[in-house]
Parts: C-alpha cells; sequence; structure tokens
C-alpha cells in the first residue's frame, strides 16, 4: 500500500516525523493517531515554541516595561497578528479575542452579543448537525431573554436539508453553523448560507473547528460576521480558542467575563470596559498558549491549507472505498460516501459490536479512534444511534493508519461474531 | 492480544449476545428504576418486583456496550429469586471485586478479598479492573439496582 506520497513539497512522513507523539508504542505497536477531530498533535516547533516562552520570556504581557515582559506581549501579539492573517481577517489583529477554546468563543458570543442584540421571539438558526458548544448557549439564551433556536435538518444523505430554508429564516437575527461536522465530516456551504442570511439581514457566525486545519480559511472572502475554532485541532496546544469578529461588531459587544486587563478604568463608583480585544480577555491570558498557536499557524502554512486539503482528500476517498468493500455491509458509514464537500472525519456504526467496545479492541492495536456521541446527541438521536467509533485524519496521517484500522476492525468483528 | 481476551471472556460475550432476563414487567406493581452513563450514553432499565423481602422478578431494558450488557444480564441471572438482604450481599461483593480501581475512602478498612468461586459466572467480569475507563460500564446496572432496592426500603 502506498503511503500517500504526493508530487509537491508537502510530505506527510516529514510531518510526522516532526511529531514526538507520533513515535509512542501501544501495546507493543507503533501508535495509530486517528482522532485528530478530537485533539490534534503539535508538531516539535509548537511545544518549542511554547517551551521558548516558559524558559526565556516567561512574564506577564501588557504591564512589565522590563525586556521579558516587553518580550511576552510580543510574543502574544504577535500570535494575534500570525492568526489574523491565517484567516484574512479584514480588519486584522484588532479582531482576533483569544478565549478558553472554541466553547468559551461561543459562549461570548451568546452571551454577549447575543445577550444584548437578541430578544424575545428573535431567532437563532443553527442546524442538527451542531457541536453541544454550538447548541446550549443558544439554550441558556432562551431561558435568560425567550429566544427561539431552530434547527435546519439534517438529510439521509447526511448532508444539511435547504429545501425549506427560506420559510425557516422567518425572524431570525442570527445563523450559527458548523463548517465541517464533527462526527459526519460533512462540510456545509457557508458562503451561500451567509448570503442567504445576510439577504434576510441576520449576522452569520461559523464554528470552524472542525475546518480550521483542514481547509483554507479567508474570512474576508466567506463574507461571514463571527468565526470561531481551538488552537488544539489545529496542531496548537490545549487551552487557548479563537473569536473573530468584524471591528464594528465587537466594538459595540458589551464585556463578557469581568476582572484585570479588560478594563481602562476602575474607581469605586463604576468601571469603563477597555477597546478592542483587551476587553473580552479578563485576567492573565494563555500566553504560552499563545506562542504554541502563533506557531502552529506559521507550521501549518509551511504545510500549505490546499496541501493538507488534497493529502487528507486522498486519505479519505482511500479509506471510504475500502470500508465499504472490506466488511460485506457490517461497517456502515455515517457521513458522506463520496468525498465531495467532505472531510476525514470518518464515523463507524458496526452491527452487533458497540462503539465502546470497537475502541477497546483497536486500542490493542494502538490505534486511537474516539467512541461515543462526539458531544452531538441531537445529530446521533436523528440519526437513531447511541454512539458512533469515528477514526478522523491530520496531516502526519498515512494510508499506513487506515491499514492498522482495517486490520484491527477486522479482529472486532470477528470476536463480536 | 491476552488482556482483550481477559476483558472480553466467553460468558461475556455469551451474555451480550443473548441477555438473560430481558423485557419489562408491568410497573406497578414492579419498580421502574432508570440508569445512565452520561459519559458513553449507555442506558439501562431495571424492572424489580420485591414481594415478603425477596426479589421474585427482575427485568431489563436499554442499550449499551458489552461489558454494561453482560453485566446486566449476569446481574439479573444472580439476583433473581433471592432474598433482598442477600442480594446487598451480592451486590457488595461484585462492588469489591471492581474496586481493583475503584479506591475506597483510606480510613475504610480494606476488605477481606472477593471469593471468586462463590461468585459464579460474575468472576468473568474481574477482567474489567484492568480497563479502568470501563468499570462504570460494569457497575451501571448495579448502581441502579441499589438505587431501585434503597427506593423500596
Amino acid at each position: 500500500m502506498a503511503s500517500g506520497e504526493l508530487v509537491s513539497s508537502f510530505d506527510p512522513r516529514r510531518v510526522r516525523a516532526d511529531t514526538p507523539l507520533l513515535r509512542r508504542v501501544i501495546n507493543e505497536r507503533s501508535i495509530t493517531y486517528l482522532d485528530s477531530a478530537s485533539s490534534s498533535l503539535p508538531p516539535r516547533a509548537v511545544i518549542e515554541a511554547m517551551g521558548r516562552y516558559y524558559e526565556m520570556r516567561h512574564a506577564n504581557v501588557h504591564r512589565g516595561v522590563y525586556q521579558t515582559a516587553n518580550e511576552a506581549t510580543a510574543v502574544y501579539e504577535g500570535a494575534r497578528e500570525s492568526v489574523a492573517s491565517f484567516i484574512n481577517a479584514p480588519g486584522g489583529a484588532n479582531e482576533i479575542v483569544f478565549t478558553k477554546n472554541a466553547t468559551e468563543a461561543f459562549n461570548l458570543l451568546a452571551k454577549s452579543w447575543g445577550a444584548k442584540n437578541l430578544k424575545a421571539g428573535d431567532v437563532v438558526l443553527v442546524s442538527e448537525m451542531e457541536h453541544h458548544a454550538n447548541i446550549v448557549p443558544w439554550f441558556q439564551l432562551r431561558e435568560l431573554n425567550g429566544i427561539e433556536v431552530r434547527f435546519i435538518p439534517v438529510n439521509d444523505d447526511y448532508r444539511l436539508d435547504l429545501t425549506n430554508i427560506e420559510s425557516l429564516m422567518e425572524n431570525v437575527k442570527l445563523v450559527s453553523l458548523t463548517s465541517m461536522s464533527n462526527v459526519l465530516g460533512t462540510i456545509n456551504p457557508i458562503k451561500d448560507l451567509a448570503a442567504l442570511a445576510h439577504r434576510h439581514g441576520a449576522l452569520f457566525a461559523v464554528d470552524a473547528a472542525q475546518s480550521i486545519a483542514h481547509s483554507p480559511t479567508d474570512v474576508t472572502e466567506l463574507d461571514v460576521d463571527f468565526f470561531i475554532f481551538s488552537a488544539h485541532k489545529m496542531l496548537g496546544p490545549t487551552g487557548i480558542g479563537v473569536f473573530w469578529t468584524r471591528e464594528a461588531i465587537l466594538d459595540a459587544m458589551p464585556p463578557f467575563l469581568g476582572g484585570g486587563g479588560m478594563i481602562s478604568d476602575v474607581r469605586t463608583s463604576g468601571y469603563t470596559p477597555a477597546t478592542g480585544p483587551s476587553k473580552f480577555e479578563a485576567g492573565t491570558p494563555p500566553i504560552g498558549e499563545a506562542a504554541g498557536l502563533g506557531a502552529a499557524v506559521l507550521y501549518l502554512e509551511g504545510l500549505g491549507m490546499t496541501n493538507i486539503v488534497e493529502h487528507e482528500r486522498h486519505l479519505t476517498y482511500d479509506a471510504l472505498t475500502r470500508l465499504a468493500s472490506e466488511f460485506d455491509g457490517r461497517v456502515r458509514v455515517i457521513g458522506p460516501s463520496d468525498t465531495h464537500n467532505r472531510g476525514g472525519v470518518i464515523s463507524l456504526d458496526i452491527a452487533g459490536v458497540h462503539p465502546h467496545d470497537v475502541a477497546q479492541v483497536l486500542d490493542q492495536f494502538g490505534v486511537c479512534v474516539r467512541p461515543g456521541h462526539h458531544c452531538a446527541k441531537p445529530l446521533m438521536r436523528r440519526f437513531g444511534l447511541a454512539a458512533t467509533a469515528r477514526a478522523s485524519f491530520g496531516p502526519y496521517s498515512l494510508t499506513r493508519d487506515t491499514d492498522v484500522l482495517i486490520e484491527a476492525l477486522h479482529h472486532a468483528v470477528t470476536m463480536f461474531g | 492480544m491476552s488482556s482483550l481476551e481477559d476483558l472480553y471472556r466467553e460468558v461475556i460475550l455469551d451474555h451480550y449476545r443473548s441477555p438473560r432476563n430481558r423485557g419489562e414487567l408491568a410497573s406497578p406493581p414492579a419498580l421502574r428504576v432508570e440508569g445512565f452513563n452520561p459519559l458513553c450514553g449507555d442506558e439501562i432499565v431495571v424492572y424489580l418486583e420485591v414481594r415478603d423481602g425477596v426479589l421474585v422478578d427482575i427485568k431489563l431494558t436499554g442499550h449499551g456496550c458489552s461489558i454494561s450488557q453482560s453485566s446486566s444480564s449476569l446481574m439479573s441471572a444472580a439476583v433473581k429469586g433471592k432474598p433482598v438482604s442477600e442480594v446487598r450481599g451480592i451486590i457488595a461483593n461484585f462492588k469489591q471485586l471492581m474496586t481493583g480501581v475503584e479506591a475506597t475512602l483510606s480510613d475504610e478498612k480494606p476488605a477481606a478479598p472477593v471469593d471468586l468461586r462463590a461468585m459464579g459466572e460474575l468472576a468473568a467480569l474481574q477482567g474489567v479492573v484492568k480497563f479502568p475507563v470501563r468499570i462504570k460500564c460494569a457497575t451501571l446496572a448495579w448502581n441502579t439496582l441499589t438505587q431501585g432496592l434503597d427506593e423500596l426500603d
């Protein structure tokens, strides 16, 4: 079996060599990491950037006047610049807010922008394929001020059912959708839907947690209003996420968490919030994590996002083809069966074998997949499933990983008869 | 693969494929108790009928992995028709079997080792202890049964 070589300068084996964790041996087998949709593996460049901060530059940001404090601030703000450039934010770094993760970014959206701009009867339109992070904050806002949360249905072909989208848009003030399903791998037509939302006078938010490391991103070209993702799904560290919106919207949003760093003045009578991203970054921010995120962005840019897309499409096509032919129909892929508008997330339903048992057997082969509902219970219910076993690719994945996956799946199927 | 075979013993796979006491009881008179494992989505419903201090009937529905399903099936076979006091003892023994990892409070006296021979088929579940994340699968039915017995007390 060929191992995913490409003609361009991008070489997944180089990425593999750059990724220390892939040297691990689990149960006497080389690790086969197929859980990048859950969390991707950082290359040495990311780990070293974080190490450099802690070893050489550790200080708080935005306060000290000494050398290392200035350097720490430069590292932190430099990461903001890198992220702004990576997603082509029209207003640059001033539009990038660092959060704890994508979930916190959604809470910022709902609890700051949403609480101010949405009132009883207004509708937030999401879909049945959303992660809980793009559902629960809206339900919480509904409890607070009586908004309606409406769901775009998902078709049997695992894509959004847009047949009645015009009527679904009634009273919608915000459309908030995932750019790529973390269960199905489905890539949604974000640009078209953003244009449709704007025609109806609604704003458009994107949950880009799954797509950010697997497709080129240009928020200016997409013409969306909010864009949310987390570092650890793009080869970066845990503990830092990104919230982007246009500067005019950001400036009009009320503060979210209160404390140090987010103020311009505090008196005994009250406070005046800071301006710009600082207004939403209360307390000491994740500085080391920002250093890691900045390095992850540079690393991904070095690989080339279009190269990653091509590589993962090749892997996904190969895996879908083999899964469809090797198991006499016992292994069902819960997601589109072709690679058109589809990413490298492959959810499996295996007749007679529970996903937790699948994952347990796979672990014996050193294969890391994710069993469970993937924080998408409405989607699971839609397809009558309690859970799936999910395999997902990253830029370091090779067809060799699929070989081991299929070998281990054969073992699971045989074992449970 | 030895530890995997230790987990998925033939008895477990047998109870998974052919679960015992599957079904529902009219409630009332039977007590209906639900158990959930929110992390993995496993669900179980236990129906208990206790008369004169004896667990005269037990039925189970729900869905889950082979460990949770076989454990509930094995449990039902072990406790059906037994006096409630004896059922409590079986539960205590089973919980102790699972304490390979589930830590007891430090001032609790270490209990005597479980007599595996006395546990019969339930002993097949001891391999679960080596897989800490699966212990919750094995104990789901037992915790649900305990909850039901507590309600009846």
